[in-house]
């Protein structure tokens, strides 16, 4: 298996449970491809770290805010 | 087990199809249970595609006013948030082009680019990369990364890995096609890797490929 062949299917090994083992000739490009492992895994670690921050948080006050508007706009109409 | 073969022969009506049938009927309150509900995840998708909390908030507003309007144009045959998301994305594109004065704004938008569609930065990542940055910091970077993608890339990202739609809801909301979709998730996965590589690479790693320049 060639790199290009490998990151074809990078999207499957993504979004595949992460608990489960890849396929058997995924599994040996693996062994023997350290840029195709350190593209695997510094991708799943980039999703990860962007699931686990909040960047944009709404604050209760605002969110109060925005709520009473939202609906203030939806009893008008 | 009984109840869950029981279940698999009849299809199980959503809570928010139940909600949006009272609120058809004019029940304020069941919509207003469904704002509750969304709001907070509306506005998160507002601001990561227009990057600033004033325009987020309009068009939290707008998205969430235009769905009461639009309810009995809401099949059913798709989930509710699906639908507010689609037209939160419009509302949040149609508010970027208005502060671009006019110029057009797409999801199609730059996403030609070949930019990051092969990995290039292969240097390993820290091990924890995280206790690199403080909280703020780290968020800060977090932020600049994904703002530099263009929106195309950006809203496929937000809605599939962060806020977690399926890839059908993602093609859905954005009117694209499952393929579309794939073939963006993977570059602006790739694209924000190779942003990021260079915080969170192993420091001796960058020490040596900066002496190699």
């Amino acid at each position: 298996m060639t790199c290009t062949e490998f990151l074809a299917q990078l999207d499957d090994m993504l979004d595949q449970d992460w608990a489960i083992p890849l396929r058997a000739d995924l599994e040996e490009h693996l062994r023997s491809c350290e840029h195709c492992e350190i593209t695997l895994n510094t991708t799943r670690k980039t999703i990860q770290i962007y699931r686990s921050h909040e960047l944009y948080e709404l604050p209760d006050d605002l969110r109060e805010r925005l709520h009473r508007a939202i609906m203030a706009k939806c009893r008008k109409c | 087990m009984s109840s869950s073969i029981q279940s698999q022969g009849t299809a199980e009506v959503h809570p928010d199809v139940l909600l949006v049938e009272r609120a058809r009927q004019g029940d304020m309150a069941a919509f207003e249970k469904l704002v509750r509900q969304y709001e907070r995840q509306v506005f998160r998708i507002a601001q990561h595609i227009v990057q600033n909390r004033e325009d987020a908030e309009d068009v939290v507003q707008d998205a969430f006013l235009k769905a009461y309007e639009k309810l009995d144009q809401f099949q059913g045959n798709s989930k509710f948030y699906t639908w507010l998301v689609r037209i939160a994305v419009n509302e949040a594109l149609m508010r970027l082009r208005k502060r671009r004065t006019g110029k057009m704004v797409s999801i199609d938008e730059d996403v030609e680019t070949e930019e990051g569609s092969v990995p290039r930065d292969l240097a390993d990542w820290s091990p924890d990369p995280e206790a690199m940055y403080g909280q703020s910091e780290m968020a800060d970077i977090l932020r600049k990364t994904i703002q530099g993608l263009p929106p195309g890339f950006r809203v496929v990202f937000v809605l599939r890995d962060v806020e977690g739609l399926s890839t059908e809801e993602t093609a859905e909301s954005l009117g694209l096609s499952i393929p579309a979709v794939k073939s963006r998730l993977l570059r602006a996965r790739l694209q924000l890797r190779e942003r990021l590589a260079r915080y969170f690479r192993k420091r001796d790693a960058r020490s040596s490929q900066d002496g190699a320049k």
